[in-house]
């Protein structure tokens, strides 16, 4: 199925317009609810979705599995806290640095790992991301692998507050939707064709004249800049940098949010995302060791829920995977007025089982249609 | 004492300083050959990327420290938890990782990161937080001379001999026996071997659970030098990968060349690099900046290697 047909399925496009705007009230509930933690999880979620969001844009579009992703976040985060060290706190340098470090660093190692692929192009990316780690873990005077605490938030002038929770969570909120807006242009742009055009046969492309190399090269560095946004949004929400925000298991956890929303569509990561920190945290207030319910149901998506949860919305298991995302905002409500409550967890394992079965059974009649009708044609 | 005769000793210790080192890579790269040489028949063979061959290390160390806890001996413990691991490999195969083979490998990655998680919270859950120490017996805890003037301790002479051993095992397996040239063929054509008549399912599902005991040998080999702890798989995991991915995937002799050239890269890093760098910075500097610097040059290596060979140095036939 082409990524076109997706981002122009109109049920994901309503479902993820639906899902921005509820992240957009985000801070209305938290005050009516009175939960300030609540506003903390939202922000992470929404700066994970910008570093998925990302990702997706060379992995969905470009068919680029890059498997260190965390490093931009790492490079963006690094760039505010050691400025921010040396005193240097406004914004147009802070944030300037640290955008273009991200795409320096995406531009070497684009420059390395672009000239290998398949499972070569996943090991080397990873590499190189764990040289950024290592490199982190051995700058001694930010803290080497004890990490560096930012006493001062990034200063815009008059223009923002940072140190005001709801400012910072609409910057983050409003990055979010230039990005995703940004994502549209690139994608449905002639660079984006033939990005696509590129993952789905690289051969064909170069032959029609296409310089693929560089083409997947600027998809690259985007990517690698808008991680590093995500990073420098990092750094400041949590006024801590470490070697540990670039481990190699959050590159993992990118992918796996990417995967689960659904690679190329447009939303996809942020549903991926939205779902994996909510799982994530719906699941460790239910019980300390969540990775052990999590994991499998991990294995289970990528067995038989494949295109995730994107996918499942085209396929016409809309009903499950939109009542199922929403169901999970809403019970994430509800579990804050229980609280302390394992009902609502329970409910949401129970849903999450039943969408994957339904799922999976739909895949089935599905494969079994597309066998017989084969047959037919024989 | 004429300066020669002091140039002269001074040059002896360094030799003896330098075999010491030599003989502590050789031992780092045989553990990681045992590691990685599973990775990379599954790899090879099957054509699976293995995240959780991590976890199956650390399942197996987990497995010798309380198996060597409940018998009391840590000969026992070990013979005991190889085929425990290699079952817990099999079950694990047979349950999940079967129905991915025809997969792609970002399917794989995702699988077995997931698998990663899973297992990490099962030893949590199983062994507790703590982690647990695999107490040796006396006879290991003592030194001998690998050459006159040079003690090295018994326990990690043995992962030397044992790792040697495993290699001309794997050699001896893959290269002289019907089950080798199985793999071997699965390596290069599975789809023709089955074609053949042979139970390709079967033959995956025996060299998983050779993987897996594989793993469990290099998992309780070190865990007498380290400890026994949650997460002890993911990061040799990383360096495991960077073995075979430098080997050449599925190639067993590349994994061999491969692991133990970065076993006395690491080494040799960490061993020399404090001292030179010693001259510009602190000492505790010294020390962070250089451990940095080893496992730097690790990756750096590895980029090396790719960017000349993509296909890493021994690229297994017909792949």
């Amino acid at each position: 199925m082409s990524s076109l047909l997706r981002l122009k399925s109109p049920i994901t496009t309503i479902a993820g317009s639906i899902l921005l705007v509820l992240l957009g009230l985000v801070p209305v509930f938290a005050m009516l609810l009175d939960d300030p933690f609540m506003l903390t999880l939202f922000t992470r979620i929404v700066i994970m979705a910008i570093a998925a969001v990302s990702l997706n844009l060379i992995l969905g579009y470009g068919g680029m599995v890059s498997f260190g992703h965390a490093a931009y976040i790492g490079v963006g985060g690094y760039a505010i806290g050691i400025l921010a060290h040396h005193g240097i706190t406004e914004a147009w340098i802070q944030w300037p640095v640290a955008l273009i470090g991200s795409a320096l660093v995406a531009l070497l190692i684009g420059l390395l790992s672009l000239r290998t692929k398949g499972i070569f192009f996943i090991m080397l990316t990873l590499a190189l991301a764990q040289l950024v780690y290592y490199l982190g873990n051995g700058a001694y005077a930010y803290g080497g692998d004890d990490g560096l605490t930012i006493l001062q938030r990034t200063d815009f002038g008059g223009l923002l507050d940072l140190n005001d929770k709801e400012t910072l969570y609409y910057l983050c909120w409003v990055l979010l939707v230039i990005v995703l807006w940004l994502t549209y242009r690139v994608v449905n742009s002639r660079f984006g064709m033939v990005l696509q055009g590129a993952k789905s046969n690289d051969r064909r492309m170069a032959t029609l004249g296409f310089p693929v190399f560089r083409y997947r090269l600027t998809a690259f560095v985007i990517s690698g800049t808008i991680c590093g946004l995500a990073g420098i949004l990092t750094a400041t929400y949590t006024d801590f940098i470490s070697p540990a925000m670039m481990h190699w298991t959050r590159s993992g956890d990118l992918i796996v949010m990417v995967v689960l929303g659904g690679m190329g569509s447009l939303f996809g990561p942020l549903f991926g995302a939205v779902t994996f920190l909510m799982l994530e945290e719906i699941l460790s207030s239910w019980t300390e060791y969540w990775k052990i319910v999590f994991g499998p149901i991990l294995l289970l998506v990528v067995l038989f829920a494949r295109g995730g949860i994107d996918g499942a919305m085209v396929r016409g298991a809309a009903g499950y995977a939109l009542t199922g995302l929403i169901t999970l905002f809403l019970i994430y409500v509800v579990h804050y007025l229980w609280y302390d409550d394992w009902i609502p967890a329970a409910v949401v394992l129970a849903g999450a089982a039943a969408a994957i079965l339904a799922i999976w059974y739909r895949q089935r009649r599905e494969a079994v249609a597309i066998a017989s009708a084969g047959g037919d044609h024989a | 004492m004429t300066p020669r005769f002091i140039t002269r000793s001074l040059f002896f210790f360094m030799t003896l300083l330098l075999i010491e080192q030599f003989l502590n890579g050789l031992q780092i790269g045989l553990l990681l050959f045992l590691l990685a040489a599973g990775l990379t028949l599954v790899f090879g063979i099957m054509d699976l990327v293995n995240l959780a061959h991590g976890s199956l290390y650390m399942m197996g160390a987990f497995f010798a420290a309380t198996l060597t806890e409940w018998t009391g001996s840590f000969l026992l413990g070990a013979l005991l938890a190889l085929p425990a691991t290699a079952l817990l490999g099999i079950v694990v195969e047979v349950i999940a990782l079967r129905n991915l083979y025809t997969r792609d490998h970002l399917d794989h990655v995702l699988a077995t990161f997931g698998l990663i998680l899973f297992f990490n919270e099962l030893a949590r859950i199983l062994f507790g937080v703590g982690g647990m120490a695999i107490p040796l017996p006396d006879s290991l805890l003592t030194h001998f001379e690998v050459l006159p003037g040079l003690p090295y301790p018994t326990y990690r002479f043995l992962i030397i001999v044992v790792g040697l051993l495993c290699a001309v095992f794997l050699y001896v397996l893959v290269q002289k026996t019907r089950l080798g040239m199985l793999i071997r063929a699965g390596a290069t054509n599975r789809e023709m071997v089955g074609a053949l008549g042979i139970d390709i399912k079967l033959l995956f599902t025996l060299v998983f659970g050779l993987g897996a005991a594989l793993a469990a040998l290099a998992g309780l080999m070190a865990a007498p030098i380290t400890t026994v702890q949650i997460g002890m798989g993911d990061n040799i995991l990383i360096l495991a990968l960077v073995v075979i991915v430098i080997g050449g995937i599925g190639s067993i002799r590349g994994a061999f060349i491969a692991a133990v050239m970065i076993g006395l890269v690491d080494t040799m890093g960490r061993a020399f690099l404090p001292n030179m760098l010693g001259t510009v910075l602190s000492p505790a500097d010294a020390g962070t900046v250089a451990e940095a610097l080893s496992s730097m040059l690790i990756y750096i290596l590895m980029s090396g290697v790719l960017v000349l060979r993509p296909a890493g140095l021994f690229p297994a036939p017909g792949r």
